[in-house]
């Protein structure tokens, strides 16, 4: 057994491609970026099989056909909303309670 | 040496022609000026024509509220007299959740029409999701390229939210490092597969947003008997303005005065690995809205259809926390959860209103969906991890990339102006950049740059005098 990461073949998959070596990149970029490649990833349905890193051609959505090294199997979407932010908690709360100052200031809502 | 890179640049004007569907060398009248009301009615569509389209397509007609909450806490800030009313067109409840639906509408409708067999763009933003959209309900085959993450592979949630959603309405998505080169492997793949270029600045994407200051107008006029005094518009790359304006202009509302709002995220490079997942903001910030506003016709068309400079009144910017701020406030106060990126021109709002007269409107004319990654908590502990700063205080102490500053009372939310002559100077200075070395504007082209910077022939004049002298 071994958890290597492989696809196999019609399995949706996601593989990376190197687009432009730093030497070839558009002139006049910062230095930080102009010293690093142009990388592209681009999910599909794998036309063979694979391991993690290997190279490997995909059918995109479209028809596509690209090839890359292996970089995920199914890959999926991590984003979340996280914890609530300390420094906004108490807005709402501040809010209404100016609001219903005011209101009683002006004699109600207009 | 010709690079690859070149090489597909080389080529660009053939391949976007092919793409685009229309020769943009019609149009052209010197090296300076160009037809710009011909460019933008040759479609052929009329306003009712696009009405429309947008209607089959699950477009416009989006509701338009009036935030009495909000405006009576304005007025509690205010001075006596002052604390205009505040409205918000609540354009999140168009089908893919942002105005630009009413730009992809139109750019996908003319893809059909001309029988092309898919669309391409290139968005980090809700243009995607848009396009996505209208190409699903086509039955178009679509491509959108996306610069999602920096060189670690660490991806902006609100960007790789955007992806998501574009993968959600059957696209395929390309994502890519930070660079400008996006925009050459979108040329080398409308290249290869001969699909339409929709372009956020043609004419087709810039004339859909029309009927947004059509609505609003007319809206208005229904709601309070007049058009609003003020609109104010999230600016980035140029289009919300320059097509709400046009939509107001042609409905009758010339007296609006037009308030551009962005964030301000001076100081950080657009094209920096490190600095890209140390701003919030992935669009609706000054990182766009200068440079395009300065210099349109830096786009992936030949002439931008979005010329924002034609149309501002005013230029505001706020503060990354302050949109935060107002953006927790938008959903307790008004029951309107929605996107931080939408909730920046109800900032400028917010500021502009206080010290506006209460019989004066404004009108924030969008906001757009939210959801995890494109929410501002998402946002705020992003920014967090990748080292940003995050604490409430005076906003007058945010510095973009380094720390965000959430305002403590509502009082505290001052937009800036910008100086938008300024900004008509270094527009004039790249005309005259672009144009062949030497070359002495005409009358003509003079006529044109008032125009194109809502200015007059003799402020031009004087302008193009100062910068021979320079």
């Amino acid at each position: 057994m071994t958890d290597e990461i492989r696809a196999r073949e019609g399995e949706w998959v996601e593989v990376e491609c190197k687009l432009l070596d730093p030497a070839d990149r558009s002139k006049n970029l910062p230095p930080e970026t102009a010293e690093k490649p142009l990388m592209m990833w681009v999910k599909g349905f794998a036309l063979g099989e694979a391991a993690k890193g290997e190279e490997l051609t995909i059918e995109t959505i479209t028809g596509r056909k690209v090839t890359g090294s292996l970089s995920a199997v199914n890959p999926g979407y991590f984003i979340t909303y996280g914890n609530p932010i300390p420094e906004l908690t108490h807005v709402g709360r501040d809010l209404r309670a100016q609001l219903a100052a005011y209101r009683a200031s002006i004699g109600g809502e207009r | 040496m010709a690079t690859k890179f070149d090489a597909i640049m080389a080529r660009r004007g053939e391949i976007m022609r092919k793409a685009l569907g229309m020769d943009y060398s019609e149009f052209e009248l010197s090296p300076i000026a160009f037809d710009y009301e011909r460019m933008m009615t040759a479609h052929g569509y009329s306003l009712d024509e696009i009405v429309a389209i947008q209607a089959r397509a699950g477009v416009g007609s989006t509701p338009l509220l009036e935030l009495r909450n909000l405006t009576d806490l304005v007025r509690s800030v205010s001075e006596p007299g002052k604390g205009a009313r505040i409205f918000v067109k609540d354009e999140a409840a168009n089908l893919a959740g942002a105005f630009k639906d009413r730009r992809a509408s139109v750019s996908i409708h003319v893809a059909k029409e001309k029988g092309y067999e898919g669309v391409i763009a290139a968005t980090s933003g809700n243009y995607g999701a848009a396009v996505a959209s209208q190409a699903a309900r086509n039955d178009l085959k679509c491509i959108i390229v996306q610069e999602t993450f920096d060189s670690r592979h660490v991806g902006q949630p609100e960007i790789v939210e955007k992806g998501r959603i574009c993968e959600a309405y059957g696209a395929e998505v390309v994502q890519l490092t930070v660079g400008p080169e996006l925009f050459f492997h979108m040329v080398e793949l409308l290249d290869v597969t001969g699909y339409f270029a929709a372009s956020l600045y043609s004419s087709f994407g810039v004339s859909g947003i029309e009927t947004l200051g059509l609505e609003i107008a007319r809206e208005m006029e229904a709601l309070t008997g007049a058009y609003p005094t003020h609109v104010v518009v999230t600016h980035a790359g140029g289009g919300n303005t320059t097509g709400t304006a046009r939509g107001l202009e042609r409905a009758g509302a010339t007296e609006t005065q037009i308030v551009s709002a962005s964030v301000d995220l001076s100081g950080l490079h657009m094209a920096s690995d490190d600095d890209f997942n140390r701003k919030s903001f992935t669009t609706g910030h000054t990182g766009f809205g200068v440079p395009f506003a300065t210099w349109p016709d830096r786009a992936d068309v030949p002439r931008n259809a979005a010329r924002p400079l034609r149309y501002i009144d005013r230029y505001l910017t706020v503060t990354q926390g302050e949109v935060f701020y107002i953006t927790e406030a938008m959903a307790k106060l008004e029951g309107l959860e929605r996107g931080p990126a939408g909730n920046t021109a109800m900032t400028a709002a917010v500021s502009l209103a206080r010290d506006l007269p209460r019989d004066a409107t404004v009108v924030v004319q969008e906001t757009e969906y939210t959801g995890a990654g494109k929410h501002h908590w998402s946002q705020l502990n992003f920014a967090k991890e990748m080292g940003v700063g995050v604490c409430s205080g005076d906003p007058k102490n945010n510095v973009p990339g380094k720390v965000i500053v959430i305002p403590e009372a509502i009082e505290q939310i001052h937009a800036k102006d910008s100086d938008v002559p300024r900004m008509r100077k270094s527009y004039i200075r790249n005309a005259l950049k672009n144009a062949p070395g030497g070359y002495v504007p005409t009358s003509d082209d003079i006529e044109f740059l008032a125009a194109d910077t809502k200015s007059d022939p003799g402020t031009v004049q004087a302008t193009l005098a100062e910068l021979a002298e320079a």
